[in-house]
C-alpha cells in the first residue's frame, strides 16, 4: 500500500469527518435510472476507483457529487455530502463555493474541457477568482504556479498560450493545475486519461499520485479501464446499472473477486503479459502452414507518405516495408501520431504512398478491405445496414437484388448479428453490434486481408472480448490474413502472431508477438510495455518506481 | 508569402479577378438581353435617324469585346467620348459616360456611395447592438417566458417587410407625433447633426429587420456553446452564469455573427433598394435599379463593381476577424 494510506487509519472512525457520504444515491433522467441506490463513503486523504462499463452511471454519480445536475431536469434522490455541504440542499452559493473550492472535477477530453478561446493561463485565473478574493495579477500569477507545479515546462510564457497550442498530455495537466488552483480536499478525476497515450497515461497518473502524496487531498476516480484504478486508488467501487456490484480494497477486488460481474469483466480485461491464447486452435492451421511456406497475401516495401508541401512537408510514414502471411495477424501498435493510420489507409489503398510498392503475394491483386475505429460515423446514419453492407457486392458489379440481399442475410448471420436486421439504421444497433455491420462489410468483398483500424478501443472490455473473438473466428474459418492497428498494447499481444512497433513513421521493432513483449529490444518498446497499467497495485507500484528511474537514467 | 502582408496581397488579387469577371458577366448579359437600347436611350419619339445617330455615339453597333476593351481602357488610362458638340474628357479610373445625361460613371458613384454607406454603416451598428443584445437576452433566459416572446417577437421581425417597418415607422414618428422631420438625405460633410436625425428612421427600420436575424443567429449559436464540455467546466468550478453566458458562451458565437454581419454589410451596399426608395435616400439600390430600368449599360456595370468590390472587401474584413477571434483560425 502506498504512504497516502497512512493518514487514512487515523480517520477511518471519525464518521462525521467523511469527505464525501453518498447515501442512497439516485439519478433518473425520464424513465431511464442512471443511478439507482448507490452508496459510498470517502474518508479525508483516501481514494476511491468507481469502475464500471459504459452506461453505467459512473460519470453521472462523479456530476452528483458537484451538484451539477441541478437546474438539468435530471430526478436527483438519496443524500449527498461532500466536504460538510449537503449537495441536494445546499443554497446555489453555496454550491458555487463547493465547486471548485472544496472539490474540483478533472474531466476526460482535455481539448473540448477547455474553453478554446482564452490562454489557458487566463482561464485557471478566472476559476480561482471566482473562489479567492484576489486581483488579476495575483490570480495570475497563482495560474503559472500550478502550471510550473503540474510540470508544464516554461510555464510563464505557456501560460498565455490556448488550449489547441498544447499536447493532450499538457492539456490533461493544464486540467488538473485547474483543480489544484483552490487547494480541494477532494479531486474528482472522471476518465483522466481515456483520450490519452499509454506512456502519456502513465505520467498523469504518476503525477495525480505524487499531488496526493504532498496535498493529501481525497481522490475520487472515475474509469473503465481496471489498471488505471489499480494504479491510483485504495478502494474500488465496481458499478453496473446504476448500482454498486462489488465494493472493497483494491488488492481484494481485483485479486479475489466475489461478485460474478466483477470476474466477468476482469477475465474479459487483454493482458499484457499473458500469452496469446486463442491461438491454440490457430497454431495447428498455422504450423500446417509454415510446414509448406505460408503464402505471401501482401507485401509492402520502403513505404513513405508525406503530408504537406514544400517546407511544411512531413513524413508520416517513413520507408516501413512489411509482408502479411495467409492466416496470420500482423498487430502495429503505436502511439497518436506513430503513422500507423496512415500506414493502415496505404494498404487498403486509400492513400497513395509518396515511394515505395505495395504488392500482392502471388502476383494476384489481393483484396483488401478496412473495419474502422468509429463504428458510429463509418456508417452512413440514413441508410440501413443491410444497404451499407451491400455497397462492397453493388460497386463489385452485382446488379442481382435477390443474391445481394440473400448474401447479405449470409454476412449478417456470419458476425452474429440476425439476417433480419437487413432494414434497420445504424442507431438501433450497439456499440458492439456496429462493429460487427463494420466487420460484415469488409467481409462482403471477399477479401483476403482485412486491415483493422483500432477496431475495439471504442468499445467496453466485454463487448472488446466478443469482437475480438469473432474476429479470431472469421480468420480462422476463412484463411484471412489480419492486420490490426491499435495503440491498446495488451489488446495486440490478445491477438497477433507478429507485432511490429511504430514510432513516428517507422517500425522500431517487428517480430514475433511474444518475443518483442517479452524481450523488447528497442528502448522505446520497453518504454511504452513499462507504462501499461498493471491489474495488480503491488506490480503498479514497482512499475511507478521503474517509471521513475527510467525517467531519472 | 505568408503573414499579413501575403494575405493582403493573395486577397488583392483574388479581388481583382473577381470584380473583371463580375464586369464581363455583366456586359454578356446585357449584350444577349433583348430590346433596342438606342431606341431606350433616345427615347420613344426618336426617328429613326436619330437612334442611328444615338446607337454610333454609344458604339453599340461595335462588336462585344470591342466595346468591353474599351471599358477596361478607360478604367486604366482614362477615355475621350464626344457629346457630339464637345469632346469630354473622363480621366483614369473611367467607368465610362451615362447613356442618360452624360454624366461620368465614376462621378455620380462619388456622389451615390456616401449615401449608401451611410445607410449601411449606421444601420450596421444598431443591428449588432440590437441583435446580438437579444439573442445574448434569449440565451440567458432559456425556456423561460422571456425568451418566447423575445422569439416571437424576432419571428415578426424576420417576416415583417422593410417597407411595412419603415411606413409605419414613418408615419407615427414623423407624421403622427411629429417628433422628427420626414427624412431627406443630408451630406455628413454638410451638418453631422441633421445627417444623424434625417438617418435614424432609415437606420432604425433597415436594422430592426436585419436584427432579427442576428438574434437568432447569436442564441442559437449561445446555445450550442452551452452544451460544450468546456461550459460544463466552469461550472463545476463554480463560475456564475453570468460570466458563462456573457465570457465563455457570446465568444463562441462570434464567428458566425461575423460571417452573417460581412455577408449583409456586402449586399446592404447595393441592396437596400426598399429602404432607400421609401425614404429618398438618393443611393446605390436605388440608382441600380433605375440603370437597369433604362439599360443604361455604363451605370449598371460601374454600380455593380462597387457593389461587388464592397461585398469582397466585406469579407476578406471578416476573415482577418475571425482570426483575431479565434487564434485557431490561419490566414491564407
Amino acid at each position: 500500500m502506498s504512504s497516502v494510506d497512512g493518514s487514512m487509519d487515523v480517520l477511518v472512525d471519525g464518521s462525521a469527518d467523511a469527505l464525501v457520504e453518498v447515501t442512497d444515491l439516485t439519478v433518473g433522467f425520464g424513465s431511464l435510472r442512471a443511478v439507482d441506490g448507490l452508496s459510498f463513503r470517502l474518508e479525508k486523504g483516501a481514494a476511491l476507483g468507481l469502475v464500471g462499463e459504459s452506461g453505467s452511471g459512473k460519470s453521472t454519480v462523479a456530476s452528483a457529487l458537484l451538484g451539477l445536475h441541478r437546474g438539468t431536469g435530471a430526478d436527483v434522490g438519496g443524500s449527498v455530502r461532500v466536504a460538510g455541504v449537503d449537495v441536494q440542499e445546499a443554497s446555489d452559493a453555496d454550491l458555487g463555493r463547493l465547486r471548485g473550492g472544496k472539490a474540483a472535477m478533472v474531466f476526460q477530453d482535455p481539448l473540448s474541457s477547455l474553453d478554446p478561446y482564452y490562454a489557458i493561463g487566463d482561464q485557471i485565473a478566472e476559476v480561482y477568482r471566482v473562489h479567492a478574493r484576489v486581483s488579476r495579477r495575483a490570480a495570475r500569477a497563482r495560474a503559472v504556479e500550478v502550471l510550473d507545479r503540474v510540470g508544464i515546462p516554461d510555464a510563464v510564457r505557456r501560460s498565455r498560450s490556448r488550449p489547441h497550442e498544447f499536447s493532450g498530455g499538457m492539456r490533461q495537466r493544464a486540467l488538473i493545475a485547474m483543480a489544484l488552483a483552490c487547494e480541494p480536499d477532494l479531486l474528482i478525476a472522471d476518465e483522466p486519461t481515456t483520450a490519452l497515450d499509454v506512456t502519456v497515461q502513465a505520467q498523469i497518473l504518476d503525477l495525480l499520485h505524487t499531488l496526493r502524496q504532498e496535498t493529501g487531498m481525497g481522490l475520487l476516480l472515475v474509469t473503465h479501464d481496471v489498471g488505471v484504478a489499480a494504479e491510483s486508488v485504495d478502494e474500488i467501487l465496481v458499478m453496473r446499472h446504476g448500482r454498486a456490484v462489488e465494493h472493497g480494497p483494491v488488492g481484494t477486488v481485483l485479486g479475489a473477486p466475489t461478485a460474478r460481474y466483477t470476474q466477468d469483466l476482469l477475465g474479459a480485461v487483454p493482458r499484457v503479459d499473458a500469452r496469446r491464447t486463442l491461438s491454440e486452435t490457430s497454431t495447428e492451421t498455422s504450423s500446417e502452414a509454415s510446414s509448406a511456406a505460408p503464402e505471401v497475401v501482401l507485401e509492402a516495401t520502403g513505404l513513405r507518405r508525406e503530408f504537406g508541401r514544400g517546407k511544411r512537408a512531413f513524413a508520416a510514414v517513413d520507408d516501413v516495408s512489411l509482408t502479411v502471411h495467409r492466416g496470420e495477424t500482423l498487430g502495429i501498435v503505436g502511439e497518436s501520431g506513430s503513422g500507423k493510420t496512415t500506414l493502415g489507409r496505404m494498404l487498403v489503398g486509400l492513400l497513395k504512398p509518396t515511394a515505395g510498392e505495395i504488392k500482392p503475394g502471388g502476383g494476384v491483386r489481393p483484396d483488401v478491405q478496412m473495419v474502422f475505429q468509429d463504428p458510429v460515423s463509418s456508417l452512413n446514419p440514413r441508410r440501413s445496414v443491410g444497404e451499407s453492407i451491400a455497397d462492397p457486392l453493388r460497386a463489385r458489379g452485382e446488379r442481382d437484388e435477390e443474391g445481394i440481399r440473400g448474401r447479405v442475410r449470409e454476412l449478417l448471420e456470419r458476425v452474429g448479428l440476425e439476417g433480419a436486421h437487413y432494414d434497420r439504421y445504424p442507431h438501433e444497433f450497439s456499440g458492439g453490434q456496429r462493429q460487427r455491420v463494420g466487420i460484415a462489410r469488409a467481409l462482403a468483398a471477399d477479401p483476403r486481408v482485412i486491415v483493422c483500424d483500432e477496431p475495439v478501443s471504442a468499445l467496453d472490455v466485454t463487448t472488446q472480448a466478443q469482437v475480438v473473438a469473432l474476429l479470431g473466428e472469421l480468420q480462422r474459418e476463412l484463411g484471412l490474413a489480419l492486420v490490426f492497428v491499435a495503440h491498446d498494447l495488451a489488446v495486440v499481444r490478445q491477438v497477433s502472431d507478429r507485432v511490429a512497433v511504430m514510432r513516428r513513421g517507422r517500425i522500431v521493432e517487428q517480430g514475433p508477438a511474444d518475443e518483442v513483449y517479452d524481450s523488447p529490444q528497442d528502448p522505446y518498446t520497453k518504454q511504452l510495455l513499462a507504462a501499461v497499467p498493471a491489474l495488480d497495485p503491488e506490480v503498479a507500484a514497482q512499475r511507478r518506481a521503474a517509471r521513475r528511474e527510467l525517467a531519472t537514467a | 508569402m505568408s503573414g499579413f502582408g501575403g494575405f493582403v496581397l493573395r486577397r488583392g488579387i483574388g479581388t481583382v479577378i473577381t470584380l473583371l469577371a463580375i464586369s464581363v458577366i455583366v456586359y454578356v448579359v446585357f449584350f444577349v438581353t433583348p430590346g433596342n437600347v438606342a431606341q431606350i436611350t433616345c427615347g420613344p419619339r426618336c426617328s429613326p435617324e436619330q437612334v442611328h445617330q444615338v446607337a454610333q455615339q454609344l458604339r453599340l453597333d461595335d462588336p462585344l469585346y470591342l466595346r468591353y476593351w474599351h471599358f477596361l481602357q478607360g478604367i486604366l488610362v482614362g477615355q475621350d467620348y464626344s457629346t457630339g458638340t464637345s469632346v469630354e474628357h473622363c480621366s483614369a479610373p473611367c467607368l465610362g459616360l451615362s447613356y442618360q445625361g452624360d454624366q461620368q460613371v465614376t462621378q455620380l458613384i462619388l456622389t451615390k456611395l456616401p449615401v449608401s454607406l451611410s445607410l449601411v454603416f449606421g444601420a450596421m451598428v444598431l443591428w449588432l447592438i440590437l441583435g446580438v443584445g437579444t439573442g445574448v437576452l434569449s440565451a440567458w433566459r432559456r425556456g423561460r417566458f422571456t425568451e418566447r416572446l423575445l422569439t416571437g417577437i424576432t419571428l415578426a421581425g424576420v417576416a415583417t417587410p422593410v417597407f411595412v417597418i419603415g411606413l409605419v415607422l414613418m408615419i407615427v414618428v414623423c407624421g403622427q407625433l411629429q417628433l422628427l422631420p420626414f427624412p431627406q438625405y443630408v451630406s455628413l460633410t454638410d451638418d453631422p447633426e441633421q445627417w444623424a436625425w434625417n438617418l435614424l428612421l432609415p437606420w432604425l427600420s433597415l436594422a430592426l429587420i436585419e436584427a432579427a436575424a442576428f438574434a437568432r443567429l447569436t442564441r442559437a449559436s449561445m446555445l450550442e456553446t452551452l452544451a460544450e464540455d468546456h461550459i460544463r467546466t466552469f461550472r463545476a468550478y463554480g463560475v456564475g452564469e453570468r460570466s458563462i453566458i456573457g465570457r465563455h458562451a457570446l465568444r463562441g458565437a462570434f464567428a458566425p455573427i461575423i460571417a452573417l454581419n460581412a455577408n449583409n454589410v456586402g449586399s446592404a451596399v447595393g441592396g437596400a433598394v426598399l429602404t432607400e426608395t421609401l425614404f429618398g435616400l438618393p443611393g446605390i439600390g436605388q440608382e441600380l435599379v433605375h440603370a437597369v430600368n433604362v439599360v443604361d449599360l455604363p451605370v449598371v456595370v460601374g454600380m455593380v463593381l462597387v457593389v461587388g468590390f464592397f461585398v469582397v472587401i466585406a469579407n476578406a474584413v471578416a476573415d482577418v476577424l475571425y482570426a483575431v477571434a479565434d487564434r485557431r483560425v490561419v490566414l491564407v
